[in-house]
């Protein structure tokens, strides 16, 4: 079941004000401008057991992503694609407000969401994830961990496993009667464009990009809009309660779509380098 | 496996509606006993019930508000509403659903009302044919008013999808399945405000822009829907008028 209105920032609400006079003039109670993201930082390969990995950080947020891949057997309504799944989790370790055990329901609709965001925008190319068309399958799972929260875990979690993605090797197999064997190569993982969601709260009549967790309490709502590199929209999550007027609904599409561009852009130098 | 044809030569979809066509919908308010309101719908072949209990004691206790009620909300689907029997209990997307509808409702529940109460929502889909979230929320907002739950607003909702590069409304399981997206909306009318919003599937910026105005048009059809179920079950006849 889900229990709206935890006992969340009575404190907070000390703060209301003064953002609210903040974004009057322009400003954030961070100083960044309305639409600028924090400083992302990525290192790729940082796990050697995982077939791919990323450790992110958006601000204070760290979220580590590694990707590990299994033959399987492909779904029966689709014998001829490869198998992904996603897994989030909000580590005890990365807010006092996280509890361990089994993901609870923001866990899960942050996993959903990324694995929204890569699903929908076909990043993966599964139809090359097949090894005997109806039998054995790559199994691509990659497990998000969120280790440090400081707001907007949506962006850094799919900036982590994309990261990852991008790194992510797979064993070549060739198949002998039936069987498959491995043949001691490594080949990449095939992917078709790069993902990227941007997270933006309003705040009375403000689009704010990237929020942090105060910005997040005392937003009217928040938006995550997920883009592939052609710039079409691949998700969208209004992902908490509050007001979305249309009028401003249709400016973060707009808002998002030149932010996304921004981060793809930073995403591929940092992986490019190796990371 | 070939894609099976979506839209027909006439520009007509797999159950011979215009792209902009809603399905037929019925819409009941206090169809069960126990709850403390109720409502059925019935979008094509969706079928939803809703009921509401509460407001009453927050269980479990350490829940409780000093200053306001709690919402919750509970999105489930029968094991027999689907193709292939669903597993029994919560599957990972039913939890989803249940956040994001308790969310969309908590915005025009006026939970100031009844503090350190609680008040619950059930959405049981007994037969899916796509379009249930939207469905049972607006079924639910339904059984909210039925309970008498104090409301800035009674939200509509319902979804757009893309199938064939086309821009469709309401759409069914079907076009779901093979289509290329969908987008479920739902909106506070009276508000002008959007309360429920994803998308799954690829849509560009203006397709997102387009489909949002389909959705607001139709669902001031649903609203009407909506009304007009609400004056059955409420309109009382004023006595020693009859002819």
């Amino acid at each position: 079941m889900s229990v709206g209105m935890e006992k969340r920032g009575y404190a907070i609400k000390i703060m209301k004000n003064k953002v609210y006079e903040l974004l009057k003039m322009g400003k954030r109670i961070d100083e960044r401008a309305l639409d600028q993201l924090r400083e992302i930082k990525i290192s790729t390969r940082v796990v050697d057991k995982a077939d791919g990995s990323a450790l992110v950080s958006l601000g204070k947020t760290k979220i580590l992503t590694g990707i590990k891949v299994e033959i399987g057997s492909p779904y029966s309504d689709r014998p001829s694609e490869g198998v992904f799944t996603v897994n989030a989790e909000l580590l005890p370790l990365a807010s006092k407000t996280f509890e361990a055990g089994p993901p609870d329901e923001r866990a899960i609709e942050l996993s959903r969401i990324v694995d929204r965001c890569i699903r929908e925008s076909r990043a993966i190319d599964v139809e090359k994830l097949v090894l005997i068309e109806g039998q054995k399958v790559y199994m691509v799972y990659i497990d998000c961990y969120v280790l440090d929260y400081d707001g907007n875990y949506f962006d850094a979690a799919v900036l982590s496993a994309v990261a990852a993605l991008m790194t992510c090797t797979l064993p070549v197999y060739r198949v002998v009667d039936g069987r498959v064997e491995p043949v001691g190569e490594r080949m990449k993982l095939p992917l078709r464009t790069i993902p990227v969601s941007i997270t933006m709260a309003l705040i009375k009549d403000k689009i704010i990009v990237d929020p942090i967790p105060t910005e997040e309490e005392i937003a009217d709502t928040l938006v995550t809009i997920g883009y592939d590199s052609e710039g079409v929209l691949s998700a969208i999550q209004k992902s908490s309660p509050g007001l979305l007027p249309v009028g401003i609904f249709k400016e973060m599409v707009k808002m998002g779509l030149v932010k996304s561009s921004e981060v793809r852009t930073k995403l591929e130098e940092a992986v490019g380098r190796g990371g | 496996m070939s894609k099976p044809k979506l839209i027909d030569e006439n520009g007509l979809r797999v159950d011979g509606r215009r792209p902009d066509e809603l399905r037929p919908i019925k819409m009941e308010v206090g169809v069960l006993e126990k709850t403390d309101g109720s409502a059925y719908i019935e979008v094509g072949g969706t079928r939803i019930y809703a009921g509401v209990i509460g407001p009453r004691e927050v269980h479990p206790k350490h829940l409780e508000l000093p200053d306001r009620g709690v919402l919750n909300c509970r999105y489930h689907m029968a094991s027999f509403s689907v193709d292939e029997r669903k597993p029994l209990g919560m599957t990972r997307r039913e939890i989803e659903l249940s956040k994001i509808l308790r969310e969309a409702l908590e915005t025009v529940v006026l939970l100031e009302e009844f503090p350190r109460m609680m008040v619950d929502i059930f959405v049981e889909v007994i037969q899916a044919d796509g379009g249930t979230r939207t469905a049972g929320i607006t079924a639910a907002s339904l059984a909210l008013a039925d309970a008498g739950i104090p409301m800035t607003d009674i939200i509509s909702a319902t979804a757009v999808g893309k199938v064939e590069g086309t821009l469709v409304l309401d759409i069914n399981e079907f076009e779901d399945k093979y289509g290329e997206a969908d987008m479920p909306v739902a909106v506070a009318p009276q508000l002008n405000s959007i309360v429920l919003l994803q998308l799954n599937g690829r849509m560009t910026v203006e397709e997102v822009e387009r489909g949002l105005e389909m959705a607001q048009a139709a669902i001031k059809k649903i609203r009407e829907i909506q009304v007009d179920a609400l004056k059955r079950r409420y309109r009382v006849e004023p006595e020693g008028l009859e002819a």
